[in-house]
């Protein structure tokens, strides 16, 4: 595997994400891996020394990690999250919506496809986390986007 | 009815392209099967057993001429010249090859259509109340609500890929003609009492292999909140379903295994904090859809009275014209269940007379019903003759609303991978045997519902009387099921006892409407005379 594909400025953190459990528990620890069923909001009260959290896809229509983000990204998290595992081109689009900003996946994207599925859509019909402007939102520019 | 503007009509350009994109991966090899089908399933693209099968969404069941001429054309370019109405509303084609499927999505494009979520474990398009606009009964047009719901739904990042389906029904009258309840999400457009419109929200319906009523989630929602509310129990359900096992993942079953209140409480919760990201529509934006749907120029002094010199036509509007909001104005069902024919299948021809009649009769306006019927909501009583002149010359005149012939039935192993038994020919048989105009008017109201396999596409849980088809040692057999209801009085049915075959399951329904005659009240319904007397009468005249 090489390097993930980031869409951050930031150096990439080094430290291997431990799982939730040990990380609730080494205080020093600043990355965690989340499994899919794991709950994502335990770690809110932490989120201070958090870096990086790398959220698995088992399989990729396993989609609670798409939670998982967006609850994290909710709460204030600016840190990276990253996608592991069974994570498809096809799924960037809208994992970029949730928050994800990092993509370390067990089989690498083909780079042109990558490009194709980021801006296939011109327009967004609901708000998310990244704070794209919804469809409602371009029709009634007077409206406060929320 | 709902026109798109220069950003809906781009997301529907740009899914086109995708799956362009996606089925030319495909057809080159760059993409498997197994990544292919969760692709082509957001799409509405199935294979069945001899080809690939195309679901294309009606949203809430509004369709214009032009679409249906579209549908026609369709029909007639890409498939065998028909298409087939199903129980959520859509229309799916059966004879689809996979190279074409782009070109038809790229069609449908232009007339506003697509198969967005129609299929894969999606937020499915919305049903609705097929009289919406037209029913005495509501209290506002359910559409505006639906088309919002629609367009908030419509590629939801955090719901791409849920534990399974997800169904949604909006209504907004005391009848319920959408079977409300056997929703994941079912919505009831209600008042509360300082007169406010708001939401009576439902949660844990569905028919499949464990059928379960939806549970009255919260009595009422103010309507400005209510995606934020459909986004906290889909958030809910995301996080906690199962995912190890498909035929335990829909929300019912979280529902059953959390209980109702421990369900509700955390979706309150949830509710609570995704109101404070703002995310529902503003008022200006509700306003901006709902304004498509203002009642259409209805006349005023139009005449009441309808000629019923004529013996057939009578029969006719007794049984297939319901009563309109507008004076003057009556709702047309064509029904879909002609002598000997198959339930929901429409040839382009009938699809294009249909489009006429709708254009030069109905502002334009028709609408699929989940019972596999079409309605032309806004007939001036003065035109029924003449549109139903045109429905008799094209096949579409039959006389069977609600009644024994207006059966149910799935595609069955006639055509769907999935079916364990064919459901076609039962429901042929059926209403062969009960064909007698007069026998099935003695009937009166009497629902058969047929599912090829447990997966219930065919409603067998919400039928008076319901057939579920099994694999039986390999052979075909007929589960019969009695005392269901898709409506407001919502029941499960139960199931008999021993199954049957082809032959003996016709019989087996014949024995059980006799029995019916025999032993009601006057004026009763069979499902209220089953509700009287319970299954035991029935039992013993199945069984002897």
């Amino acid at each position: 595997m090489g390097d993930p594909l980031r869409f951050r400025d930031d150096p990439a953190p080094d430290e291997p994400g431990v799982t939730l459990d040990a990380f609730l528990d080494q205080k020093n620890a600043t990355s965690v891996l989340l499994e899919a069923g794991d709950d994502v909001r335990a770690l809110l009260p932490e989120l201070g020394r958090v870096r990086l959290v790398e959220i698995d896809f088992p399989r990729f229509r396993d989609g609670r990690g798409f939670s998982s983000a967006s609850i994290l990204r909710e709460a204030g998290y600016e840190g990276e999250i990253r996608a592991i595992g069974d994570v498809l081109v096809d799924l960037l689009f809208f994992m970029r919506r949730c928050g994800f900003d990092s993509f370390e996946p067990d089989e690498p994207f083909d780079p042109g496809a990558v490009d194709a599925a980021l801006h296939r859509y011109p327009d967004v019909y609901q708000s998310a986390t990244d704070g794209r402007v919804p469809i409602w939102a371009l029709r009634h520019p007077q409206c406060a986007t929320g | 009815m709902y026109k798109y503007d220069e950003y809906d009509q781009a997301m529907v350009d740009a899914r086109v392209e995708e799956f362009r994109d996606q089925t030319r991966r495909r057809i080159e090899g760059h993409l498997s099967e197994d990544q292919f089908k969760p692709l082509r399933l957001k799409n509405g693209l199935y294979l069945q057993l001899h080809a690939y099968m195309l679901r294309v969404a009606v949203p809430y069941g509004t369709l214009n001429s032009r679409q249906m001429r579209k549908l026609a054309h369709i029909a007639r370019k890409y498939d065998r010249g028909y298409g087939h109405f199903t129980t959520r509303q859509n229309i799916q084609y059966n004879w689809i090859k996979l190279a074409e499927a782009p070109d038809i999505l790229a069609e449908l494009a232009t007339v506003e259509m697509h198969a967005i979520q129609t299929s894969g474990e999606s937020i499915r398009n919305l049903s609705a109340d097929h009289y919406a606009g037209a029913a005495p009964d509501e209290i506002c047009d359910p559409r505006p609500w639906a088309e919002l719901i629609r367009q908030a739904t419509t590629f939801h990042p955090e719901f791409s890929y849920l534990p399974r389906k997800f169904k949604i029904a909006v209504i907004a009258a005391q009848e319920d003609r959408a079977a409300l309840r056997w929703h994941d999400c079912a919505l009831r457009i209600v008042k509360n009492e300082t007169g406010e419109k708001g939401f009576e929200v439902y949660a844990g319906g569905g028919m499949g292999r464990t059928p379960i009523i939806a549970f009255l989630i919260r009595e009422f929602c103010p309507a400005s909140q209510i995606f934020s509310y459909i986004q906290a129990i889909l958030r809910v359900w995301n996080r906690h379903a199962r995912r190890d096992n498909i035929h335990k993942q829909r929300m019912k079953i979280l529902v059953h295994e959390l209980g109702e209140d421990e369900f509700r409480r955390q979706v309150e919760m949830e509710f609570a904090h995704i109101l404070t990201l703002g995310r529902d529509f503003p008022q200006a934006e509700y306003d901006r859809i709902a304004a498509h749907f203002e009642p259409p120029p209805f006349e005023t002094g139009l005449p009441e009275e309808v000629d019923r010199s004529d013996p057939d036509f009578a029969l006719w509007v007794d049984r297939q014209v319901a009563a309109h909001k507008a004076p003057g104005y009556a709702i047309v069902n064509i029904s879909l269940k002609p002598d000997g024919g198959i339930a929901g299948d429409i040839s382009a021809e009938q699809m294009d007379l249909v489009a006429d009649l709708a254009e030069r009769y109905s502002f334009d306006d028709l609408r699929s019903t989940h019972v596999q019927n079409l309605v032309l909501p806004h007939v001036r009583k003065r035109d029924l003759h003449a549109v139903w002149q045109a429905l008799d010359a094209a096949g579409l005149a039959s006389v069977n609303l609600g009644l024994v012939t207006d059966i149910i039935a799935c595609p069955g192993l006639d055509y769907c991978s999935l079916a364990n038994a064919r459901s076609i020919p039962v429901a042929q048989q059926i209403a062969e045997r009960f064909a007698d105009l007069n026998r099935q008017l003695d009937l009166g109201e009497l629902k058969i519902k047929i599912s090829g396999c447990i997966n219930a596409c065919g409603h067998h849980h919400a039928a008076h009387i319901g057939i579920l088809g099994v694999d039986r040692k390999g052979t075909e057999n007929y589960q019969l099921l009695l005392g269901g209801s898709g409506t407001e009085d919502v029941s499960q049915a139960k199931i008999t006892g021993p199954g049957f075959d082809e032959t003996g399951i016709v019989d087996a329904v014949e024995r059980t409407i006799e029995r019916y005659r025999e032993i009601r009240e006057p004026g009763e319904r069979f499902l209220d005379c089953y509700r009287r007397v319970g299954m035991d009468p029935f039992k013993e005249a199945i069984y002897g």
